[in-house]
């Protein structure tokens, strides 16, 4: 806008208005930070004027971002204020006696039960033990699913020979539903830890040895085709190229099977557990105390989210060029 | 001195489901020795890239055979289960560098760590294969970028990355297929001198591909025309054009004189008369 060459009373003669009414490329479209009665408005209710703009006009692209990627920017502010709302309908539709506690109990009620099993405990345990007992379940089996899994699915993908061996296995027991093979693994490794971690690590296994198989065949022929042509051995292939290629898809994996182990840990925990968040649930379903039932899904839902957040980190800090090549 | 012989090969890929299985390359012949650098030209779907994956030892011809010194190429691993096969047969080896027109680099390492991967799965030791990756990564113009990371980089510096690396390798022969295909033309000159460089110096085989004319016949000392259905040679020239260019530095000068716009102009009619025929 300024020019040296203009003469400085022709600058001044410029309306003043000229920077703010010129659509300007380089700017977004000036904020609303004045209420129809021109009072000026607090931080927060600018930035819910700015979010409402956004929903009705739609963003510019931001920097670093492609016009027309679907579902492109952040929505991390609209996702707290959709919690909220739900959470806010729960408490009103609570708290003015439309839905009964027996059915639902209010937030407050199951914040406060919270506290109360951290501090008492419920049936036999304290939620610190119960959780103590399900974390060590579901992280012992999810360690093992990884240890056996990530290098058997390796192997099925780099080996036609590994394949035919337990591609049919796999194959068949993955879609089985956990709570059809309990008995079975009840009947086999008897009624303690070793068979909840038992059922826990098959659901867990599949997503984990599919994935890294996936991940396999996901590696560019290309890339090994190069690592050939450089004197590379048949296991350099894979330590140096195959296993490297693969990560982004066997991190995923881990993902799901984090997923498949919370599901599968109240099944695991049927059966002749004293201790765990699933048990803990299952025993109050029973005797019909459902602010124990409530405050056990969303302490479950929430450490299952924390856990995926980490896992969504780490994908950032060991594949980072993934999608990006 | 090592020499790569073709000899009467076929490459017939097997039918798909309800077509007709496929002649790649008929009853192809071609010896390359040191210090030749041949380009072959043609027609998508004329067996270019067959021939190069032949060589390479990634694929196993149908009829016919390939040696390069006394080792047949066969598409087989270097060492099979138990037994070492010997130097008789051979599949992709360290002798036979490639470039493709789509780099292939690693992106989970850096530029340097990619362009030192061949000497690091030799086991050379690190101060020893850092300094030669830098010496290639100098020579394409890349010694400012060691520590990047490959997705952070433009199409163009990709590629003289994957240069870079099949140099630092120190093959016998370089495949190259379209490996400059994808870039703008500037780059594409510059890489052009490098490669013509690197090959005066080092007298390497190299087997370039490419569908640019221009950029055949500035490059080959031995130029080879594919046609395609069968895919075959057709014609072959002995051209000495990047002489010239190593001359004169001028890419211009030469693609400008009688002699290149005649030799052209005899390739495009070749070229055209095969897509009229198909």
């Amino acid at each position: 806008m300024t020019s040296n060459s203009l003469p400085m009373d022709a600058l001044s003669e410029m309306p003043e208005s000229a920077e703010a009414t010129k659509p300007s490329i380089n700017k977004p479209a000036p904020a609303v930070t004045t209420s129809s009665n021109g009072r000026e408005l607090t931080p927060f209710a600018q930035m819910i004027v700015r979010q409402l703009n956004k929903l009705q006009k739609g963003s510019p692209v931001a920097s670093g971002e492609y016009y027309g990627q679907p579902g492109a920017g952040d929505s991390r502010i609209i996702a707290l204020f959709s919690t909220l709302f739900f959470i806010g309908l729960w408490a009103l539709v609570t708290e003015t006696g439309m839905v009964r506690p027996l059915f639902l109990p209010s937030p407050v009620d199951v914040v406060a039960r919270m506290v109360d099993i951290t501090l008492d405990g419920f049936s036999g345990a304290t939620l610190g033990q119960h959780l103590a007992a399900s974390l060590g379940r579901i992280f012992g089996s999810f360690a093992l699913a990884c240890l056996i899994g990530i290098p058997l699915g390796v192997a099925i993908g780099c080996s036609r020979v590994m394949r035919g061996i337990f591609d049919p296995l796999i194959e068949f027991y993955r879609p089985l539903p956990p709570l059809a093979y309990l008995p079975l693994v009840i009947i086999w490794m008897g009624i303690d830890e070793s068979s909840k971690i038992m059922l826990i690590f098959l659901a867990m296994l599949a997503p984990v040895v599919l994935s890294a198989r996936a991940g396999v065949s996901s590696v560019k022929i290309e890339q090994i085709q190069v690592a050939y042509s450089m004197g590379a051995s048949r296991r350099q292939v894979v330590t140096q190229v195959i296993l490297h290629g693969a990560l982004p898809d066997i991190l995923t994996g881990m993902r799901i099977a984090i997923g498949f182990g919370w599901t599968t840990l109240v099944a695991a925990e049927m059966v002749a557990a004293e201790r765990g968040i699933g048990f803990m649930v299952l025993n109050a379903s029973e005797f019909l105390v459902t602010d124990v039932v409530i405050a056990g899904i969303v302490i479950i839902g929430v450490i299952a989210y924390l856990f995926d957040m980490l896992m969504r980190y780490m994908e950032t800090k060991l594949v980072p060029w993934k999608g990006q090549i | 001195m090592n020499k790569l012989k073709i000899h009467d090969v076929s490459v017939v890929y097997p039918a798909a489901q309800g077509g007709d299985p496929v002649t790649a390359l008929n009853e192809v012949n071609l010896t390359i020795e040191q210090g030749d650098l041949v380009v072959a030209l043609g027609a998508s779907g004329c067996g270019k890239t067959t021939l190069l994956n032949l060589i390479a030892g990634f694929i196993r011809p149908t009829d016919g055979y390939l040696t390069l010194g006394d080792s047949r190429i066969e598409g087989y691993p270097r060492v099979a289960v138990g037994l070492d096969i010997g130097d008789e047969v051979t599949g992709p080896g360290a002798d036979r560098g490639v470039v493709f027109q789509k780099h292939a680099l690693l992106p989970w390492l850096n530029v340097i760590e990619n362009t030192e991967f061949g000497l690091k799965l030799q086991g050379v030791d690190k101060q020893e294969r850092r300094e030669r990756a830098a010496k290639f990564l100098k020579l394409v113009g890349l010694e400012d970028f060691h520590q990047h990371k490959i997705y952070q980089l433009s199409g163009g510096m990709q590629q003289r990355v994957g240069i870079a690396r099949a140099l630092t390798n120190d093959p016998q022969m370089l495949l190259l297929d379209e490996p400059l295909g994808a870039l703008d033309a500037l780059t594409r000159e510059s890489l052009q001198e490098l490669l013509l460089d690197v090959w005066r110096e080092t007298h390497k085989m190299m087997f370039f591909i490419t569908h640019d004319v221009d950029e055949a016949l500035l490059l080959a000392t031995r130029l080879i025309v594919m046609s395609p259905r069968p895919g075959r040679i057709t014609h072959e020239f002995e051209l000495n054009f990047n002489q010239q260019f190593l001359e004169t530095r001028n890419a211009r000068q030469v693609k400008s004189s009688p002699e290149f716009i005649a030799m052209r102009e005899k390739i495009l009619a070749i070229i055209h008369g095969d897509e009229i025929a198909a």
